[in-house]
């Protein structure tokens, strides 16, 4: 394997960098050479994927589809291969993967290694639910691990590559007429009505996206999205654009982002409408630009993302509020229902409603996501670690409390902490309680 | 009826990339090279991806006899057999300075192996009738450069015999097209210090497929590689002899 030097590297919200010597394996035996984190397309937000001073191996050259039983559904694949190419690979033979991020460039070995969720979690579960078996290569050895393999594997889904290098997965896909899929779109005029909505659903895909400037009695309004996969005639995708350069910084500035909202909101008529979109464009709706991270400007961005019980909903509410008062969100805000599933120590989901909001990368941001990790440590939720980049570890080891199993398996399978990333580092994760 | 592409050098990231687009659109793969454990992953993710049929086959393009089992495998083949052609290797330039025995090698790989078996299948493609040839040369083979001279004058040498394989060919309905490409994105260039207009294997593949469908002869990719080597061939001789490009 040829080392890439001093490459400068950053996390998808350009806050976190790092300077990594970087190989990029063009075929999988190269992976028995040497062992150092694998990192795919980066799309994780702060610095789960960066390894400053280190190296780190770059799995998304090794991306084929190793097996694919038509009958059954059943897949292999090496997992640099991105999620969106299996969709649009699958979907015309009649399958689709069970779960999906927002990105369609989030390699399959990114999904596993964050347990990823989509806006089927309240159904379908977390990506490794569906995950049948994974190959992974540690120091001495290379072995593949099932679900029977309770300790290391519920270390490595969700365990953020310190178990060794995932370097194959099977997983079963999901039977989908898919080609197309008709989406629901209805407003929500506030937060009650937002959460009733999303209590209420019974659609398969269900995600809300929230106003995260409307205040008074508009707080929490938004527009709910609830969706079917089916076949039809697909309508053309939109081409795809790119940000040719970073933006100037008033471009997501409050008077921007509310008239933006506004308008977004309003887009959905009254009496709420359905609409056929190609899959790609409901699945990951921001992939049709290119490079939209470089619209925060060269400081980057973050974004908060948590989860909190059921019974905290009014918690979730004062976050919001807290947020709309900053004035400081951008339009991408989500709100969502979880399921219960999970497949790892370390997994995000949890039974209940998550927020995500992204904040340019500013001071008073800084200070008001803290407040906001505060919140949600009161509220006995959880942060997400595919986007945290300023917590302390000492939050994090509370809202996980498998951490010290995960760390114990982590310890075993990567005992010199070879893998170790900026994100275990700066959590102090990889630390035995 | 099923076209089919016998791909050499399968185990390149061009190729692969290429592979990819054709088993997408239902035709048939011969994928050949050296590397049976990759080969047949990729084999693999073309059959998931729809190819009609995927056989892998042993090519070493200093092994001429592994040439003929190859071409063995033609003759049932319904549709137009249509052949790419990725092999070539790039030794540095200082080692086949010390060591001048690397030079065959290189000249091989990058050009008299694939030639000879291009010749081979000839005759096969001119009884079909049809079909389409895409050969990988370089800009390298443009204008001997300080940096990479013998690698530059086999592939000018592939890119010269392609030339006239299409003046042949051409007469029974075979398009032959010659692909030069600047620097891309693969295992060649990793590492080395970073390049200006670099493209990326889907890169070339989009331009491969654009140039087959408008029966192109020659095309460079990224397509300013076609005006940067103009201007490079426009350097006189006396001044480029001085120059460290
Ligand atoms: C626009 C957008 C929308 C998103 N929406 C969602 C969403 O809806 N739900 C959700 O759950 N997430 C979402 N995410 C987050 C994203 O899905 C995760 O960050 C995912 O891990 C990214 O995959 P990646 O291939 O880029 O991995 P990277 O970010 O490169 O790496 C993530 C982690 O996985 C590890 N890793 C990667 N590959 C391997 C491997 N082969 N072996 C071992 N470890 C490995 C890395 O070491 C790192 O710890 C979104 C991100 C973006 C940018
Ligand atoms: N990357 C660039 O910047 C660049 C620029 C211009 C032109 N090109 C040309 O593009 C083509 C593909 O290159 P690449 O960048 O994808 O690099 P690559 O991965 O090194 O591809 C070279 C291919 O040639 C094969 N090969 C070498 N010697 C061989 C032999 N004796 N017999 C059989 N196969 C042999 C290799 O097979 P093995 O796997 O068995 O070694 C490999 O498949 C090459 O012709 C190259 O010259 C590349």
């Amino acid at each position: 394997m040829r080392w890439n030097t001093d490459r400068p590297t950053t996390g998808w919200g350009r806050a976190l960098r790092a300077t990594s010597d970087v190989a990029r394996p063009e075929r999988a035996a190269q992976l028995d050479q040497a062992l150092a984190p694998a990192v795919g397309n980066r799309r994780s937000y702060g610095d789960a994927a960066l390894n400053d001073d280190g190296r780190v191996i770059d799995m998304t050259r090794l991306d084929r589809i190793l097996s694919f039983d038509r009958a059954t559904g059943e897949v292999e694949v090496e997992v640099g291969l991105t999620i969106g190419d299996l969709a649009r690979v699958m979907a015309p033979q009649g399958w689709l993967p069970p779960v999906m991020p927002g990105t369609g460039f989030a390699t399959i070995g990114g999904c596993i290694a964050m347990d990823v969720h989509g806006k089927n979690h309240h159904g379908a579960g977390s990506f490794g639910q569906h995950v049948t078996e994974i190959t992974l290569i540690q120091a001495s050895d290379r072995r593949r691990i099932t679900p029977a393999d309770t300790g290391i594997f519920a270390a490595t889904v969700g365990g953020l590559g310190q178990t060794g290098i995932i370097s194959r997965a099977r997983l079963r896909l999901m039977p989908a007429k898919a080609n197309i899929v008709t989406v629901t779109e209805r407003r929500a005029t506030g937060w009650d009505e937002h959460i009733a909505l999303l209590d209420a659903s019974q659609a398969t895909y269900c995600v809300g996206w929230i106003d995260a400037t409307a205040t008074g009695h508009s707080l929490g309004r938004g527009i709910l999205e609830e969706a079917e996969t089916a076949a039809g005639l697909v309508p053309a995708p939109k081409a795809s654009k790119k940000v040719p350069f970073d933006a100037p910084n008033f471009a997501l500035s409050a008077p921007i982002v509310r008239a933006f909202n506004a308008l977004y909101y309003r887009r959905v008529p009254e009496a709420g409408r359905t609409v056929v979109k190609p899959i790609q464009e409901f699945f990951f709706p921001l992939d049709r630009i290119h490079d939209w991270n470089r619209l925060y400007g060269k400081r980057g961005f973050h974004q908060f993302q948590c989860v909190v019980p059921v019974d905290q909903k009014d918690a979730l509410r004062e976050m919001l509020e807290a947020i709309t008062r900053s004035g400081l969100a951008s339009p991408l805000a989500v709100l969502k229902r979880m399921g219960p599933g999970r497949a790892g120590y370390m997994s995000f989901p949890m039974e209940g409603y998550t927020l995500a909001v992204d904040f340019p990368n500013r001071h008073a941001a800084v200070k008001l996501i803290e407040r906001l990790e505060q919140m949600t440590v009161a509220a006995k939720g959880r942060l997400y670690l595919a986007k945290d980049s300023l917590a302390t570890g000492d939050q994090i080891k509370a809202m996980y409390p498998d951490h010290a199993l995960w760390a114990d398996e982590a310890a075993k399978a990567d005992p010199t902490g070879a893998l170790q990333t900026d994100l275990t580092r700066r959590l102090d994760l990889r630390d035995m309680p | 009826m099923t076209d089919t592409w016998i791909i050499l050098g399968a185990t390149s990231a061009i190729a692969r990339a290429f592979a990819r687009t054709q088993a997408q659109s239902g035709c048939g793969l011969i994928l050949c090279g050296r590397d049976f454990t990759d080969m047949e992953a990729t084999a693999a993710d073309a059959r998931a991806r729809g190819a009609a049929f995927v056989e892998v086959a042993a090519f070493d393009a200093r092994q001429p006899e592994t040439f003929a089992p190859i071409l063995a495998l033609t003759p049932g083949l319904s549709g137009m057999v249509n052949c790419a052609v990725f092999v070539g290797s790039m030794p540095e330039q200082g080692e086949m300075d010390a060591d001048p025995a690397l030079i065959e090698g290189c000249v091989t790989d990058s050009y008299t192996g694939p030639a000879r078996f291009l010749t081979m299948l000839a005759p096969l493609m001119e009884q079909r009738g049809g079909g389409a040839i895409v050969g990988v040369g370089s800009v390298a083979g443009d204008r001997g450069r300080l940096g990479n001279y013998v690698y530059g004058s086999a592939k000018a040498g592939f890119a010269t015999y392609l030339s006239g394989l299409r003046n042949r060919l051409a007469r029974s309905g075979v398009h032959v097209m010659t692909v030069k490409p600047g620097p891309v994105d693969t295992a060649m260039t990793w590492g080395l210090p970073s390049m200006p207009f670099m493209t990326s294997p889907a890169g070339v593949v989009a331009d491969i497929l654009k140039g087959l469908k408008k029966q192109r002869n020659v095309i460079y990719t990224s397509g300013i590689w076609r005006i940067i080597m103009t201007v490079i061939r426009l350097v006189p001789e006396p001044i480029f002899k001085k120059m460290k490009i």
